[in-house]
């Protein structure tokens, strides 16, 4: 009976420790939610709307597509927002793309100091890209 | 007594009569009377003031309707998704009493201007002030570090990254530089007007002359010839 009884214990005892060692093994091995050690950088995911990458020209004299949005912003006869950052006055300090020289020129071929007046509408060129399908059926072909 | 009268002024008589001890009411009853009429004074003085801070009253000039609250339609302070709104003296009236108070002495002259001077009567006049009147924003904005954008917006509980990145990165530039608001977000709730960003940077400049300012951090500018040897030779 005292021999019984000393089988079960030690029985159980070997399960008792047994368990509690895989699962002190299991528990080095546990992934966190965060995937990486607490004293590890993980970098968040950038957020990107329409700015993801800016997107190749279809053909060689398509004017780039804008990269970001462009909704609220004053193009009139007054103010013109874009160049507060794309100017090649204010390019340099807003880390943008400087709008290309030609933009500068006048229809006589005069070099300006000022955006041409010829080419202050930058939407009628440019416009936010968007991955989308297309509406219409595009038969368009580039000049070669 | 009477004598003594007759040879005052009208001043003279209104100080004495101020200034004698009353002979019919208890001091309690003039202590109470007083308490309550100051709070019925003070509450109605703030009521007031606060009946000037609404929309309805900003627009019940036909200046402001017409202009400047008709092109605040539909920007992000008047529709957006949560329903918040910022309405005219949210951005245009310091929360603070003091300055408040001074706001509304300067606004005095605005009544001045569509009275007497009428001077933004009609749309062509506004457009022709609109830069004045645009700068004098600007300035008070720059001079408070946009204080009454930071009413509400404030970067302590900004989060980059849910921001577009180009906002993001910019936000992190701006806090770097200890730029303020109305250093990028000119025109968000109003139209601009022709040569913004000079007239913006002759603000900041003028504020910067007057001391309001510290000097921009730049390079270090050569005052004379031997400013430029010194320079040169020490490197």
């Amino acid at each position: 009976m005292i021999k019984q009884r000393l089988i079960s214990a030690l029985t159980i005892a070997v399960l008792v420790i047994a368990g509690g060692l895989a699962a002190a093994q299991q528990a080095g091995s546990v992934k966190s939610l965060r995937g990486a050690p607490v004293d590890e950088f993980v970098p968040v995911d950038k957020i990107y709307k329409q700015d993801e990458k800016r997107f190749v020209r279809n053909y060689r004299q398509q004017p780039p597509l804008i990269p970001h949005a462009i909704d609220r912003y004053q193009i009139d006869l007054s103010a013109n927002q874009c160049l507060a950052c794309h100017d090649w006055s204010n390019a340099g300090d807003r880390d943008a793309p400087t709008l290309s020289m030609t933009h500068y020129l006048d229809r006589d071929g005069n070099q300006l100091d000022a955006v041409s007046g010829t080419r202050w509408f930058c939407n009628q060129c440019h416009v936010p890209q968007a991955d989308a399908p297309a509406l219409v059926d595009n038969v368009f072909v580039p000049s070669q | 007594m009477s004598d003594q009268d007759a040879n005052k002024g009208f001043i003279g008589r209104v100080w004495r009569f101020v200034n004698s001890p009353s002979g019919v009411f208890s001091l309690g009853f003039l202590l109470i009377v007083g308490f309550v009429t100051g709070v019925l004074f003070w509450g109605g003085f703030n009521w007031a003031v606060e009946a000037t801070n609404t929309e309805s009253f900003c627009i019940s000039c036909h200046e402001m309707e017409d202009n400047v609250y008709a092109e605040y339609q539909g920007t992000v302070h008047q529709n957006n998704s949560s329903g918040v709104r910022a309405v005219c003296s949210d951005c245009h009236v310091p929360k603070d009493w003091g300055p408040k108070m001074i706001r509304k002495i300067q606004a005095s002259k605005e009544l001045y201007g569509k009275f007497i001077t009428r001077s933004i009567s009609t749309p062509e006049k506004f457009e022709e002030r609109r830069i004045i009147l645009a700068s004098r924003e600007w300035k008070r904005m720059k001079k408070s570090d946009s204080k009454e954008c930071r009413n509400c917006h404030s970067f302590e509980y900004m989060d980059f990254t849910q921001q577009e990145n180009r906002a993001a990165d910019n936000h992190q530039v701006a806090l770097d530089q200890g730029k303020t608001c109305i250093d990028c977000h000119q025109g968000i709730a109003h139209k601009l007007p022709a040569g913004y960003l000079e007239a913006y940077e002759d603000v900041v400049a003028d504020l910067t002359a007057d001391g309001f300012l510290p000097p921009p951090k730049g390079y270090a500018t050569a005052s004379s010839y031997g400013d430029l040897k010194t320079y040169l030779g020490s490197k």
